[in-house]
């Protein structure tokens, strides 16, 4: 409650300074509009806002699942196969020296303009920290565990089940929160790069009109929702596992 | 699922690890049936001599040999109790007794297990994660699950170690009771322990390792008895000795 109202006042003082700073130096709106007519732009576009929102929403959806998803098979995949680990692992860290924001064109030239191609640049941007987490979580299995299995007698499939995945989901965890700030990044790269849709192209748009107040509204209700969608998967994964959690 | 006999250990031979000799020259002879104890300084490489019974990975090679008196293999009929009962955080204690037939996938009696926490005297903490419960409980957590396993051998490393005196007490008790008729190797670095439970008592040293005099049957001895704080000051010098 208490960390509720610092947050609060912090916004509205940042936005007082915002309101006070453009009154006294008078930049031309469309350089920097006032917090009020940002309001105002967003109340009188949000059917427009609302729209795009849902397809952005959409897309971080499906790229979140399918990423987390992916993710964790090449992280149990990792640790259950030396091999993998040995041809896979270089070749994920090589993966992530090539900047998303360059593949961005490319995948808009493969997949299209539709949705495909941002829910594959949200797949892209989550898909290794997920991936490093779990695998953190599952290598890093205390050593006392696995001995005390081995003197039980446990198979590797069940040690895996029973120890070290167990063990994992605080990192699989984190690496999930991150994934959920990262996926509406990756989707609104995509929509910059080509699109008709979501709030990444009503941004590209607004800004190409001049009306930076609708950017702004368009930024903040991006900012809103990726907050959301972080507080509400952390709240879920916090109910859901916090047996693994609290220990 | 096991037999019920529980075999004798010899382990004749030396321990190495790459830059220095652990034990030159070792001959340990497990008994069935009894409490036998590895004594020695902290830090010798006690632990190490339970983790090559057991068949674990340790940094030293042995040159030598572990048998057992009817021939069978060891490291797969052992239970291994620790000073840091190893407790499953996220799991219940009544899950972390049955975690060794979990992780074997084999089924077992909830009846038995039941009997076992009741045992153990956490018939009223066995829905409880490790967290909740104290020292001592968590030690009675980590001897129900070795008794569920039910293992002919039962290795012992300090899992007295942590305990305040009046729970030790308890513990020493309880645990002895309850490991009856099984070939126990006990790991300790306190001499009283030793002298009270132990029918065979060696004294680990660099040079050599030495097997000591004991008390005579039964056991365990209560905690004042004189034959007891006799004996554990001889230890105590040998150990002193050993350790240089």
């Amino acid at each position: 409650m208490k960390a509720i109202i610092y947050i609060v006042c912090t916004f509205l003082s940042i936005f007082f300074f915002w309101e006070l700073a453009v009154r006294l130096a008078n930049p031309p709106p469309y350089i920097l509009p006032t917090p009020y007519s940002v309001l105002v732009a967003f109340k009188e576009n949000s059917l427009l806002i609302y729209e795009h929102s849902i397809v952005t929403i959409v897309e971080v959806l499906i790229g979140l699942t399918i990423g987390i998803i992916l993710g964790m098979i090449t992280a149990l995949t990792l640790e259950i196969f030396v091999t993998a680990r040995l041809i896979l692992r270089p070749l994920l860290i090589f993966s992530q020296s090539i900047p998303v924001f360059a593949v961005a064109p490319l995948l808009t030239l493969w997949l299209g303009y539709g949705i495909l191609s941002k829910v594959v640049m949200a797949i892209l941007i989550i898909y290794f920290p997920v991936t490093s987490a779990f695998h953190d979580g599952l290598s890093q299995t205390p050593k006392r565990y696995l001995d005390l299995a081995k003197t039980m007698r446990g198979t590797n499939r069940r040690n895996l089940l029973y120890l070290k995945i167990p063990h994992s989901i605080p990192s699989l965890c984190s690496g999930i929160k991150l994934a959920s700030v990262y996926a509406p990044i990756g989707a609104v790269i995509g929509e910059w790069v080509g699109s008709s849709q979501g709030l990444g192209y009503l941004m590209i748009l607004a800004n190409g009109r001049v009306k930076t107040d609708l950017m702004f509204a368009s930024l903040f209700t991006l900012g809103i929702l990726s907050i959301t969608l972080f507080g509400l998967i952390s709240y879920l994964l916090q109910i859901s596992l916090s047996k693994y959690l609290k220990a | 699922m096991m037999s019920s006999t529980s075999p004798s250990i010899e382990l004749i031979g030396s321990v190495r690890s790459e830059s220095e000799v652990l034990f030159g020259d070792l001959r340990l002879a497990v008994r069935a049936n009894q409490w036998t104890c590895l004594l020695g300084a902290s830090g010798i490489g006690k632990s190490t001599i339970l983790r090559l019974i057991a068949g674990l990975p340790t940094h030293v090679k042995l040159d030598g040999s572990i048998k057992s008196n009817d021939h069978l293999p060891i490291s797969n009929r052992v239970s291994y109790m620790a000073q840091n009962d190893l407790l499953i955080p996220w799991a219940t204690v009544s899950a972390n007794v049955s975690l060794g037939n979990k992780l074997r996938g084999e089924k077992f009696s909830p009846e038995k297990k039941l009997k076992i926490i009741e045992k153990v005297g956490l018939m009223d903490h066995k829905k409880k994660y490790p967290f909740q419960l104290s020292g001592g409980q968590r030690q009675r957590a980590a001897l129900a699950r070795t008794l569920m396993e039910n293992t002919p051998i039962v290795l012992l490393d300090e899992p007295f170690g942590s305990l305040d005196s009046n729970t030790r007490e308890e513990m020493i008790d309880l645990t002895f009771e309850s490991l009856k008729g099984k070939t126990v190797l006990f790991v300790t670095h306190d001499p009283h322990e030793a002298a009270r439970l132990c029918e065979s008592i060696y004294i680990l040293g660099r040079q050599k390792t030495t097997s000591n005099r004991s008390l005579k049957p039964p056991f365990p001895k209560t905690y004042s008895d004189k034959l007891v704080f006799d004996l554990q000051y001889s230890l105590l010098e040998k150990i002193k000795s050993n350790r240089s």
